[in-house]
């Protein structure tokens, strides 16, 4: 039995660090949700034999809405921020040996090649686009007749996506204060994790959007309308079979990762033992459990599984779920991790 | 005077300074530290007031404002390092807590409701006030409690005013049951700062006290330093203290039965002939009949009576005596604990008698000081009555008023009624057990003024309130301290008060041109007072003023170096055996009696200090508060385990006559006995002034109900209230 | 070269917390908030209880993971005497530094940088030592060159048994606590 006292008591860090409060984790789902998205439709970009009127406005869901949700990611970061002003300082030095220094670069290519992503297919699916912004329309006709640009584009989606993917994880792994985040895998875990939010994500978008016909009238409507576009042929039931089967095995990964990644941290060193039993019986177990490993990965994984047997009829919710639970998995990783310490085996 | 270290000291400043203009020119780039100051940095040298021990100080002020406090170099109590209160003392110049302008009651005693009025109408006031009271009562019904140097100018003007009963907590309640066990048997007392040449003890042994909690600076220093040179140490408490973990012998003893331990010890000591055989027969009176007096205290006696097995008595007897004459067993301070506390002192002086410690190094070496002649005032009137507080010498060897003493009389009116108070920087309600008595003394009272920096419980109580200024913002009196060796302290503003506050000798001044006192106040600014001191002992006032501190030579300290071994007791020896005590009918020799115990499934209730606060003084320094914002209450793991309660649940504690503190968290802990609690002093503050301390943590003073009369000196122990432990909601 | 350490003994320590005033006022460390501190282990069961009391503050790590994980260079090592500083206006505040600091040592000033302490530089650089070992009344602290084999630190090392915290973390910590 060994008695600790400390009179330190500095604000975020006493009695244990909770300097990271909701805006962190959800900055990590979205940066690894918009990494699977990116990793998703650049291998689509690579996959189809470029094809123009087969890719008429197929591509430009994912890096539109990807633009989207990481803007609002790199939004919650910057709310982190303590000393805001000096956020452009990031610009002016790399740190090989800062994850967020690789994070704040990876992010700086990251916006260039969603956008080219998007406008590779935006003149096929906003037709109206050539009245109203000829320029913009030029670029991406151009864009999309260059075949190495478009395997370019690709290539740099899906590369650029796994590197954010799994920054999300190093940014944690990196912190070898906080045993619970030491282990390698945990960039992979995000990376997957990613993958099958991403995938979760087109997959719900699909059973939201009304089955309209092809090209919306408005720009308005743009987005709702080509995230079905991206989905429709050969047809919205196969892309969705797909997409289950795809998040099927994303979601497999990521429960094998999870396993390794406590079986690693089970065969360490004490401190990695209590990290690892925050999660798995300690204070966060319950949510861990519930949210992350059943309704998170479990559940959907039987759901899509049946869906694709068709023994059910397929739906949004396993696709809710994945998001619920990717989610989850942020939140109580960076929650615990904060709480786990070195300290249990103390001099 | 020591030219040298003076002139070394002003080298090495002037060096510093250049050092420090470089320095920050080459550090441009460094923002953590201070950097380009256009208001410059200005060191003022004057000491401390954070506790009584008065280290020298140089506060810096950087750009007009107060920075930091470090400690005088040229100081021999400090050694250039205060402790935290002194490092933190600029907390209490900035307290927003602390008073800004008199204030009167207008309400009832207690409310706490006041106007603030200026200094000449409250003045006058009290001036009014004090000169009906003498007219109907005579002068000697005013009393002044007061602690600490400050107090001087006041204690001048009250004695102008023609009373004698002048009092200060520090004899009653803390030190003095310690001064009168040595008086009867060395002669003299230990004095504060203490005589206790712990520097250079090889074997230390502490009973009770918890130096380095206990954070008297020059004491703590000596302690390390012993620590360090690997000193024996033998600490006996019943919590495992701060300076228990340093020890060889850890003794665990029952709370109460310490005497028992040193009889046992005294009862290994003379039967294996170990103690200075010399010394006793050449200094000693009475040993024969002391060692008689012995003989049924061994060490398996005491076993039954402390819980410290017979061996450890023996083993730590016979260590003492291996490093005698360096061993010190230390007196303690505060020692007001059982009742028989004077005795259990003079056990501790004879223990040190018998290892030959008085006197030589590594014991208790003999203080020297400066001659400084006091002022030449005119002679105080001769009060009519004797001192209301000991009447017809109830308490033969109280050789200071008491403040208890004081109260009594004020309570009930007798040898003489006492009508007015006045209170100088004490806070009585938390320094005196029983607070029920002290209200209602304060019932019978026609006037209760109190002076102080801070609004405490006892100035919640006042008819008026000054405010003085702190430490930092005023002259006091000189401090030709008795110690090592002989140095000159001055004590001077270093910034100017923010409000309205006065200092000390302006207050006393002010009040005796009112009461028509004047005359005893020949001069009108201090510095006269101080100059015309410094320079009738021959010594330089702007030296002192631009060091702080003047060092005189060197004198021998030791008996070994010429210190004549001399006691002033009626045998002229060191009495063994006291005729003194025998003649006024109390044990001669020190004889055992158990400790009360408390009711069946209580604790004994335990307090103590912490190093970063004093008294109850401190606790609205935000400096200090930082460090220690509330205590908790120590209880031993395994009873708190029974009890259901882990660190940091909250409870109450209520004693034997149902007094109930305020919420305090519990500390599950090793280190400390299952048979009793520890407080840390000074705590739950009620006083509502108190913004920052008021309600947190518990008050131990608010649990000590009862206490228990030292016969020989009439100190009040208060180690004899017990507790159980509440639920938090409690009522 | 040289390497600044500091060497503290538990023996002589007391916990007093004048190292955490001196650095307070030394620093203007903002009220709530502390660059040094002291910790206290207690092991064993009454009576036999040992305690360890530590005065505890950054470690300036010979490895240190808060200079490693920073994005833009604010917290780097002094190039004399391997100190760990932050550059206040080079700082965002991103908090990795503090999430990666196994001691806990720092803290995000309330003008928004990370903040811990300095080894008072400024004072070490005009050859004082830090406030807080300045202070001491214990005298339980000791500040100086490792690299220096006649340095009071390098000869406090040499001759007694001393420990560093969290050794484990592979930070390589540059305070030693003699025990």
């Amino acid at each position: 039995m060994i008695e600790y006292t400390t009179t330190r008591h500095n604000p975020g860090v006493d009695p244990i660090l909770h300097l990271w409060g909701w805006e962190i984790p959800l900055y990590l789902f979205l940066g690894g949700l918009v990494a699977g998205l990116m990793i998703l439709s650049g291998y689509h970009i690579l996959r189809s034999r470029w094809d123009r009127d087969q890719a008429q406005g197929h591509y430009v869901t994912a890096p539109l809405l990807s633009l989207a949700l990481l803007s609002a990611g790199m939004l919650t970061l910057f709310l982190d921020l303590e000393h805001k002003l000096q956020v452009w300082r990031l610009y002016l030095t790399f740190r090989p040996a800062s994850p967020m220094s690789w994070g704040s670069w990876i992010l700086l290519f990251v916006y260039p090649a969603l956008v080219a992503s998007a406008l590779l297919t935006l003149a096929a699916s906003l037709p109206r686009l050539r009245q109203r912004l000829p320029v913009l329309a030029r670029v991406s006709e151009s864009l999309a007749g260059h075949n190495g640009a478009v395997h370019l584009i690709g290539f740099a989606n899906v590369v650029l996506g796994a590197m954010l993917g799994i920054y999300t994880g190093v940014l944690l792994s990196a912190l070898g204060a906080r045993p619970l985040w030491n282990s390698a895998l945990l960039g992979p875990l995000f990376l997957f994790s990613g993958l099958s939010t991403g995938a979760a994500t087109l997959h719900l978008l699909s059973h939201l959007t009304p089955r309209a016909g092809e090209g919306s009238p408005g720009f308005s409507d743009a987005l709702a309308s080509v995230m079905v576009n991206w989905l429709r042929p050969p047809s919205a039931q196969d892309g969705s079979r797909k997409l289950e089967q795809a998040d099927n095995s994303f979601l497999t990964i990521e429960l094998a990762l999870l396993a390794l990644f406590f079986g690693g941290l089970m065969t360490s060193t004490l401190a990695h033992q209590t990290g690892a039993r925050l999660l798995l019986t300690g204070p966060w177990a319950a949510p861990f459990w519930v949210f992350v490993v059943g309704s998170g990965i479990l559940l959907p994984l039987l759901l899509q599984f049946l869906q694709a047997q068709r023994r059910i009829q397929s739906t949004w919710v396993p696709a809710l779920l994945v998001l619920g639970g990717g989610l989850a998995l942020r939140f109580i990783l960076v929650g615990a991790g904060q709480a786990s310490h070195w300290s249990v085996a103390l001099p | 005077m020591n030219a040298l270290s003076r002139r070394r000291f002003l080298r090495i400043s002037a060096t510093s300074v250049i050092a420090a203009g470089a320095g920050a020119r080459a550090l441009g780039a460094f923002r953590d530290g201070p950097g380009n100051h256009p208001g410059g940095i200005r060191r003022t040298p004057t000491f401390c007031d954070l506790c009584f021990w008065k280290c020298g100080a140089i506060a810096s002020v950087r750009d007009g404002r107060l920075w930091k406090i470090e400690g005088n170099p040229l100081d021999p109590l400090c050694q250039g390092r205060l402790c935290p209160r002194g490092t933190g003392g600029i907390g209490a110049h900035s307290d927003p807590d602390r008073l800004r302008a008199p204030l009167l009651r207008t309400h009832e005693r207690g409310e706490e409701k006041w106007k603030e009025v200026t200094w000449e109408e409250a003045l006058e006031f009290i001036a009014a006030k004090m000169k009906g009271i003498a007219a109907s009562h005579g002068p000697e019904a005013m009393a002044l409690f007061s602690h600490g140097i400050g107090g001087t100018f006041l204690k001048h003007t009250l004695k102008a005013y023609g009373t004698p009963n002048i009092a200060a907590p520090s004899f009653a309640q803390c030190r003095g049951p310690r001064d009168v066990g040595f008086r009867l048997t060395f002669g003299e007392d230990v004095g504060s700062p203490e005589r206790t040449d712990i520097a250079n003890a090889e074997c230390l042994v502490l009973i009770g006290s918890h130096l380095g909690e206990n954070m008297h600076n020059t004491q703590v220093q000596e302690f390390a330093t012993a620590v360090g040179r690997g000193a024996r140490l033998i600490v006996v408490d019943p919590r495992l203290s701060v300076a228990a973990s340093k020890a060889h012998h850890y003794l665990p003893i029952k709370p109460g039965t310490d005497l028992a331990l040193i009889l046992a010890w005294m009862q290994v000591i003379v039967t294996e002939k170990r103690y200075d055989i010399d010394y006793v027969s050449q200094h000693g009176f009475g040993f024969e009949a002391f060692a008689a007096s012995l003989v049924d205290y061994t060490p398996e006696w005491a076993y039954a009576e402390t819980g410290i097995d017979p061996e450890t008595i023996r083993a730590t007897a016979r260590e003492m005596a291996r490093y005698r004459p360096a061993t010190l067993v230390h007196p303690g301070r505060h020692v007001n604990w059982n009742g028989d506390d004077a005795q259990r002192s003079r056990a501790i002086a004879l223990l040190n008698a018998l290892l030959g410690s008085w006197g030589r190094k590594g014991g208790f070496y003999q203080p020297v000081t400066m001659d400084v002649p006091a002022y030449p005032y005119p002679p105080f009137p001769v009060p009519k009555k004797a001192k209301v507080d000991n009447p017809g010498h109830k308490y033969p060897f109280a050789h200071e008023t008491l403040t208890t003493g004081i109260r009594e009389a004020t309570i009930s009116g007798a040898p003489y009624p006492i009508k007015g108070w006045m209170v100088y920087a004490t806070n009585l309600l938390q320094a005196l057990p029983n607070e029920a008595e002290t209200l209602r003394a304060i019932q019978a009272l026609d006037l209760l003024v109190v002076v102080d920096v801070v609004p405490s419980e006892m100035a919640a109580w006042a008819d008026v309130v000054l405010p003085e200024s702190t430490y930092l913002e005023r002259h006091d009196d000189l401090n030709p301290e008795y110690f090592r060796e002989p140095f000159l302290a001055l004590r001077q503003p270093v910034v100017d008060a923010p409000h309205d506050q006065k200092p000390n000798w302006w207050i006393a001044r002010q009040l005796a041109e009112k009461l028509g006192l004047g005359a005893f106040y020949p001069w009108k600014h201090i510095e006269e007072y101080l100059e015309h001191r410094v320079s009738a002992a021959g010594l330089d006032y702007a030296a002192l003023k631009r060091d702080g501190i003047l060092r005189g030579p060197a004198q021998p300290i030791y008996w070994a170096d010429g210190v004549p071994a001399e006691f002033d007791t009626p045998s002229r020896k060191i009495e063994f055996y006291s005729t003194q005590l025998e003649k006024a009918g109390f044990d001669p020799v020190p004889r055992y009696t158990p400790p009360v115990s408390g009711p069946p499934g209580s604790f004994r209730l335990l307090f103590g200090r912490a190093p970063m606060h004093s008294f109850s003084r401190t606790h609205t320094n935000r400096l200090l508060a930082g460090l220690m914002d509330e205590n908790v209450v120590w209880i031993n793991e395994a009873v708190a385990a029974r009890q259901g309660l882990k660190s940091g649940d909250i409870i109450r504690l209520r004693n034997q006559d149902g007094a109930l503190s305020n919420r305090i968290a519990v500390k599950a802990t090793e280190r400390i006995r299952p048979d009793c609690v520890y407080l840390v002093h000074g705590f739950g503050h009620t006083a509502r002034g108190l913004r920052h301390a008021f309600g947190k943590g518990a008050s131990d003073a608010r649990l000590i109900t009862r206490y228990r009369t030292d016969p020989l000196m009439g100190g009040t122990a208060m180690n004899v209230n017990f507790v159980t432990l509440e639920s938090a909601e409690a009522v | 070269m040289s390497r600044n350490i500091m060497v503290i003994d538990t023996r002589r320590c007391v916990g007093c917390q004048d190292c955490v005033v001196a650095c307070q006022t030394e620093n203007d460390v903002p009220s709530g908030f502390c660059r040094d501190w002291i910790t206290e282990t207690a092991r064993g069961e009454y009576p036999t209880v040992q305690l360890e009391i530590r005065s505890e503050r950054c470690n300036h790590c010979a490895n240190p993971p808060c200079v490693h994980c920073c994005p833009t260079g604010a917290s780097h090592v002094h190039e004399r005497g391997g100190v760990v500083l932050v550059t206040h206006e080079k700082c965002i505040g991103c908090k990795a530094c503090l999430a990666a600091c196994p001691y806990d040592a720092r803290f995000i000033h309330p003008k928004g940088y990370a903040d811990k302490c300095t080894f008072c530089i400024h004072r070490v650089e005009r050859g004082q030592d830090p406030a807080c070992v300045s202070v001491c009344p214990t005298h339980c602290m000791h500040f100086g060159d490792a690299d220096d084999p006649l340095s009071g630190v390098s000869r406090l090392l040499a001759t007694r048994p001393h420990h560093t915290l969290l050794p484990e973390a592979g930070t390589k910590p540059r305070i030693y606590y003699l025990t």
